[in-house]
């Protein structure tokens, strides 16, 4: 080489090498910072996450009836149980359960079941009043939940999911 | 047969020639510059059948494009805008629908023929690894087309199956948020198909080259599996292979055409005209016919799998179904690497041509438990038959190709036939 332009500090490394390390350092972390926002696009937009609550009046349900309401795009059952389901739902043992939980702690009154109504297998919507545990019976692949919500049967992992709520009054939710 | 030269004639092509080579480029890759070993069967159409679809699909889907509205409120009406008013919508719609079902025929006759030739072994290993990412591709393409129509099959479907990500622990539902844009499938989520709906296709064509350059490289495989050995075993593929090929067109054409004009619908799901309802979920959701063995795969496991002896569960159903589902196409790739026989052809492996046929009937069995409800003895059928398939791959292939002893092979291709005709 004409000129040297390498000068050795001793060990091996030379100037060549360190200017080589840190241009394709700078290179990694700025292509890494282009990608970014090119990824996270793809995650729920402000609008999207601006509607995540929703209120229910719940003075119209009867006891023994559902209603369903859409909250984050998904469907929420809500049930005023009978008194026989409460009694059920209270009397499982823990031990029959998949994913043991007990009822009170899925309830806050337990007249008031709100749960969200996507099956915890792959996404589809339960059917009340149905199955072998007389909650629901999601009917893509066989899952039975009890009066409680909880997966009792079936290719299901888990309980169906309680949204966050609170009773803003005797009548009425917010969930989210 | 030798290989002829590209000497082309006129000054025009000369012309062109000299600054850009693309006349020399077709006569040695679909031309007469072509060898072909000359024993090729009829098995050996369905590749350029493929391209053809290929080709179709994305004809027909850019123009469905200037007519579609990948909006969740518009995109059904949109639809059935294009099967009653536009001009000839029906047809485009019902070639595109089928050629989706047209392009798995084909390339599922293409796969088996790979198969049962052992056109995966040495040296076309990344030619067949390259033929698998295009299957992969072609299945995500096709799911997010037939999400598009926004029915109800379109709207469950897409649910259950990007709902398979949220089975993966700890990251699960961040992925599902991140793939649907919102809590759930939906406007976001439908956009987001469509624009990968159209991408897609023409990443499947960027495959398809390196395909084709791998297939270049050492040429086609053939039915008797051994390697040609000189000119008297070839011809050039054009005339010869582009007559053959334009044979096979034709009678596919026909097929084709009577699907689109006599049975349209056969192939798809009277659910989908129903327009996507976020609140219920249709009795019994099936997925497109050419998903069924590997939605039987996913469902096959029932149980979950815990640490022998204890209630610690390490795998749940759920994770089990979709890394089953998942593996049984990536095994695919390791083919090359489960089969240690040098025998290519399985017309002289006695043994391996016995178990490709139970291969066949067990992938059939799968289709037929896939689109049923999961009732009675069906889900120990499917669990058998999804055993059995993995068997077959990490279990028989090596086995049978170690034990097998294979039939004496033919000494060139040219030979037996000479013979025969004499
Ligand atoms: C690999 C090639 C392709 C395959 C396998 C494929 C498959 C499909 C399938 C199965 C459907 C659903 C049909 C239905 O039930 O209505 C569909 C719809 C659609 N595809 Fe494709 N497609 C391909 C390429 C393309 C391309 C390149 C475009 C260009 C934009 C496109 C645009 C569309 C549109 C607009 C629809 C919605 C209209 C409809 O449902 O008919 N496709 N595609
Ligand atoms: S989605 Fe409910 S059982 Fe599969």
């Amino acid at each position: 080489m004409a000129t040297d332009d390498s000068s050795d500090s001793g060990d091996g490394a030379t100037r060549r090498d360190f200017i080589h390390i840190a241009s394709m350092g700078l290179g990694a972390v700025a292509v890494g910072a282009a990608m970014w926002p090119l990824i996270d696009q793809m995650n729920p937009s402000a609008e999207v996450l601006a509607m995540s609550t929703t209120e229910v009046d719940l003075s119209a349900i009867e006891v023994g009836q559902s209603i369903t309401v859409v909250w984050r795009k998904k469907p929420v059952f809500i049930r005023r149980r009978t008194a026989a389901e409460i009694a059920e739902a209270q009397a499982v043992s823990l031990a029959d359960l998949p994913d043991p939980e007990t009822d009170a702690d899925r309830v806050q009154k337990p007249e008031w079941l709100v749960m969200v109504g996507v099956c915890t297998h792959l996404g589809c919507v339960p059917l009340g009043e149905q199955g072998e545990y007389g909650g629901w019976f999601c009917p893509c692949h066989g899952s039975h939940y009890d009066t409680s919500g909880r997966i009792r049967k079936g290719p299901a992992p888990n309980n169906l999911e309680v949204p966050q709520y609170v009773f803003i009054d005797d009548n009425k939710i917010l969930i989210g | 047969m030798s290989e002829s030269k590209f000497q082309p004639k006129s000054k025009i092509v000369q012309w062109i020639e000299y600054r850009l080579p693309i006349f020399s480029l077709m006569h040695a890759a679909v031309g007469p510059g072509y060898p072909t070993p000359k024993n090729l069967n009829y098995w050996w159409n369905f590749g350029s059948l493929a391209g053809l679809v290929l080709v179709v699909q994305i004809i027909t889907g850019i123009v469905l494009a200037m007519h579609y509205t990948p909006t969740a409120d518009l995109a059904f009406a949109s639809v059935e805008h294009i099967m009653r008013d536009v001009n000839y919508g029906w047809l485009l719609r019902y070639v595109h629908a089928n050629g989706g079902s047209m392009f798995f025929i084909v390339v599922y006759i293409h796969i088996f023929r790979g198969l049962y030739y052992g056109s995966y072994k040495a040296p076309r290993e990344l030619l067949w690894m390259l033929g698998v990412v295009i299957l992969l591709l072609m299945m995500a393409t096709a799911f997010m087309g037939y999400v598009l129509p926004w029915g109800q099959m379109s709207f469950w479907g897409a649910t259950v199956i990007t709902s398979m990500f949220g089975a993966i622990p700890f990251i699960g539902d961040a992925i599902l948020a991140f793939l649907w844009g919102d809590f759930a499938v939906g406007n976001a989520t439908l956009n987001r198909f469509f624009s990968l709906h159209y991408l897609l296709p023409f990443v499947i064509v960027g495959v398809v080259i390196l395909h084709m350059w791998a297939l270049h490289q050492h040429g086609s495989n053939n039915p008797l599996g051994i390697d040609t050995k000189g000119p008297q075993d070839k011809v050039p593929f054009h005339p010869y292979y582009t007559a053959k090929d334009a044979f096979g067109v034709t009678v596919f054409i026909m097929f084709f055409a009577a699907m689109v004009f006599y049975e349209p619908n056969l192939l798809g799901h009277p659910d989908n005209y129903i327009p996507a309802d976020r609140l219920s979920t249709p009795g019994h959701i099936v997925p497109e016919w050419y998903y069924l063995p590997f939605y039987a795969i996913l469902r096959a496991i029932t149980f979950d799998i815990s640490i022998p002896g204890t209630n610690i569960v390490i795998i749940t159903a759920k994770l089990a179904g979709v890394i089953l589902m998942l593996g049984s196409i990536l095994v695919l790739f390791l083919l090359p690497w489960l089969d240690f026989s040098k025998v290519r052809s399985a017309t002289f492996r006695p043994l391996y041509k016995q178990i490709y046929w139970l291969l066949v009937i067990d992938v059939i069995v799968l289709g037929y438990v896939g689109a049923q409800k999961p009732e009675g003895i069906l889900p120990t059928v499917g669990l058998i038959a999804t055993a059995y398939y993995f068997i077959h791959f990490l279990v028989l292939m090596p086995i049978i190709s170690k034990v097998e002893k294979p039939k004496p092979l033919p000494e060139s291709i040219s030979n037996p036939v000479i013979k025969a005709a004499e």
